[in-house]
């Protein structure tokens, strides 16, 4: 068991692309670390930097005690799980689990009885002579790691191993992934595009942007508290809502209404400073009578998001979310008041960071 | 009415049609029929005709003292060839499709151009200075050596090889390799265990293609061998002919269907094995 440490790290590839831009990390040993972020943000580039498929401009990679930046991959001791699963086509289930204890030179009773105790742990009995052809998108899933538990390693890396399953079974394996990593306890980092996987697996989350980290935290600090508008912008299945704003008098000002804003928030800002004003639909409150320090609009529209509604609704010139349970969704055209949760608005400056 | 008469011209090309195939198929077909029937005629002619049996003429061969020794030299240098251009092809052209030099591509096509040059016909002269000069070196090089001709044949049919291999390489995802590097694996051992069984149709094609380039090449064995007993089959028919310089049908044929027939199993043999595919493409 290992925990893992980047310090400065940076990888340009030619061409002057750079994946990873001067980036310090810490992991923990035996935490479950997602790299979160937009396609092209880097995160598969830092995966397989840590990984040793990409050597490093500069900076350095440490695993454990162990300074790995010139090593290759075979020698870091991390077991990675690639989208495409890379399982090998012609070689069968326990083959494919085999062959990294093969590499090792471990005889062949004794990596089939390695395989075949790794494969019933993870549900492939009766699967093992077939060929991944021949297997569903789950279980080879299952299968690529079977393959990765089965050399023991130090490290995982997980490089989007979700993406290539249905929504449905995604959602199973989502449970069976963290459940087997919280039962080998093994330091883990696996990349995704996908919010809600990262929200929902990791211990931390790292969200990153064009080779940096704009936030790192727990799925409850980058979910309720995010750093920057960008990170505000890319967590949540519904989008948060972002409005321009002016501080006035202890309040501000947002789409002509003054409302509530946290005071410590205000107290780090000037009256009259441009902010921008942000809060999640779902902590919006709706309302069909005036109240008071709430947005007042017209309801746009209704999107359906099964136990719940989005509503839009147009606050002077400007389209604000708020969500509805099910059942109390207000007709198109209705005026409602909009009233934020207290304790629930963050402020922005106009750099996009938090005020 | 009408329908009649658009049925009879449907007819009629159909007749047409057939007709066509059936002289284009007796075309390939009667050289075909000869090679199997001359040879178990007492006395063949050029035509094609039901023969009068008779096992005389492969007794005959038999009696040659070159044409078992033929044979064998074939296969010795086809095998030779065989080994060394699947071998270095799936050695170069895994290092191609995946190492970035500048200008590989440019470098293939020249090599894939130059080398028809090699077993051609222009390159005779120097080849064979070349090898003679090689063969004062060190005479296992040298003229009437068999490692020359292999030599100079695997020069000859290894870029080629190499340009054919080398999209089947460039279908295996690099996925594969990656995660066998992860788990510890060295280039080698990713090419024997992973990348060799996946491109192995590929691998196949080009152990066939070799063996029959090397089989039937006549310029090369001819000019670098003189010994009889060293010359291979293609050379060796040369000489198959009468005392009165007209060439003897009745050996001739027998010694062509001899010499036809591993060819034609080692194809079964193959296409049974592996399956012919120009195409690479693996479905993961």
């Amino acid at each position: 068991m290992a925990g893992i440490a980047l310090q400065a790290l940076t990888k340009v590839f030619p061409g002057g692309v750079r994946a990873v831009d001067r980036l310090d990390l810490e992991i923990a040993d035996g935490e479950f670390f997602a790299l979160l972020g937009p396609s092209g943000c880097g995160k598969t580039t830092l995966l397989r930097t840590i990984a040793g498929l990409e050597e490093p401009t500069s900076g350095e990679v440490t695993i454990g005690e162990r300074r790995v930046t010139r090593m290759p991959p075979g020698k870091r001791d991390v077991a990675m799980v690639f989208q495409d699963y890379a399982l090998f086509p012609h070689m069968n289930v326990v083959d494919n689990i085999a062959y990294p204890l093969r590499i090792k030179g471990m005889s062949r009773s004794d990596r089939e009885r390695r395989a075949d105790d790794v494969g019933d742990h993870l549900g492939l009995e009766g699967l093992m002579e077939r060929r991944p052809a021949a297997l569903s998108g789950g279980q080879q899933q299952r299968v690529a790691l079977a393959r990765a538990v089965a050399c023991r390693p130090q490290v995982f890396l997980f490089d989007e191993p979700l993406s290539n399953l249905d929504a449905r079974l995604r959602l199973e394996a989502r449970t069976f992934l963290k459940r087997l990593q919280r039962e080998l306890g093994v330091t883990t980092v696996f990349v995704t595009h996908d919010q809600s996987e990262a929200l929902a697996l990791a211990d931390r989350i790292a969200v990153m942007e064009a080779g940096r980290i704009r936030q790192l935290g727990t799925p409850r600090e980058v979910f309720g508290r995010p750093a920057n508008t960008f990170v505000a912008n890319f967590i949540g299945s519904t989008p948060m809502n972002l409005l321009p704003a002016t501080v006035r008098d202890g309040r501000v000002e947002v789409a002509g209404q003054r409302v509530a804003a946290p005071a410590d928030a205000l107290a780090r800002l000037a009256d009259g400073d441009e902010v921008v004003y942000g809060v999640r639909p779902e902590y919006m409150s709706l309302t069909r009578s005036a109240v008071d320090g709430a947005l007042s609009g017209t309801v746009s529209i209704v999107e359906n998001l099964g136990s719940s509604a989005l509503v839009s609704v147009e606050c002077n010139g400007h389209i604000v979310g708020a969500t509805v349970p099910e059942g109390s969704e207000p007709d198109p055209g209705t005026t409602v008041w909009l009233a934020a949760t207290d304790g629930r608005v963050l402020l922005y400056h106009a750099n996009g960071e938090l005020a | 009415m009408n329908e009649s008469r658009l049925l009879a011209r449907k007819v009629a090309a159909r007749i047409v049609f057939y007709a066509l195939v059936s002289v284009l198929s007796m075309f390939f077909a009667l050289p075909m029929l000869w090679l199997l029937t001359a040879p178990f005629d007492s006395s063949p002619t050029y035509a094609v005709s039901v023969p009068s049996w008779t096992l005389d003429n492969f007794a005959e061969i038999g009696r040659n003292p070159y044409a078992v020794s033929s044979l064998v030299a074939s296969v010795v240098l086809a095998v030779a060839t065989m080994l060394i251009v699947v071998a270095g092809a799936a050695l170069s052209s895994y290092a191609l499709s995946r190492v970035r030099i500048p200008g590989r591509d440019a470098l293939l096509y020249v090599l894939l151009l130059l080398s028809s040059v090699v077993t051609g016909t222009a390159a005779m002269v120097p080849i064979f200075l070349l090898v003679t000069q090689l063969g004062q070196v060190d005479e296992r090089v040298g003229i009437d050596s068999w490692a020359a001709v292999v030599l100079v044949m695997s020069g000859g049919l290894l870029p080629a090889a190499i340009f054919m291999l080398k999209d089947f390489v460039d279908s295996i995802p690099r996925s594969y390799e990656e995660s066998a590097r992860v788990f510890g694996a060295s280039p080698l051992r990713t090419l024997k265990d992973i990348v060799a069984p996946l491109i192995s149709p590929g691998l196949a094609t080009i152990a066939v293609w070799t063996i029959v380039n090397v089989w039937g090449n006549f310029l090369v064995p001819f000019i670098l061998l003189r010994d009889p007993e060293k010359q291979p089959a293609a050379v060796l028919v040369r000489t198959l002919y009468t005392e009165g310089g007209q060439p003897n049908l009745a050996l001739l044929s027998t010694f062509s269907l001899l010499y036809s027939v591993p060819v034609v199993l080692m194809y079964l043999y193959v296409s049974r094995r592996y399956g012919f595919r120009f195409h690479g493409g693996i479905k993961s």
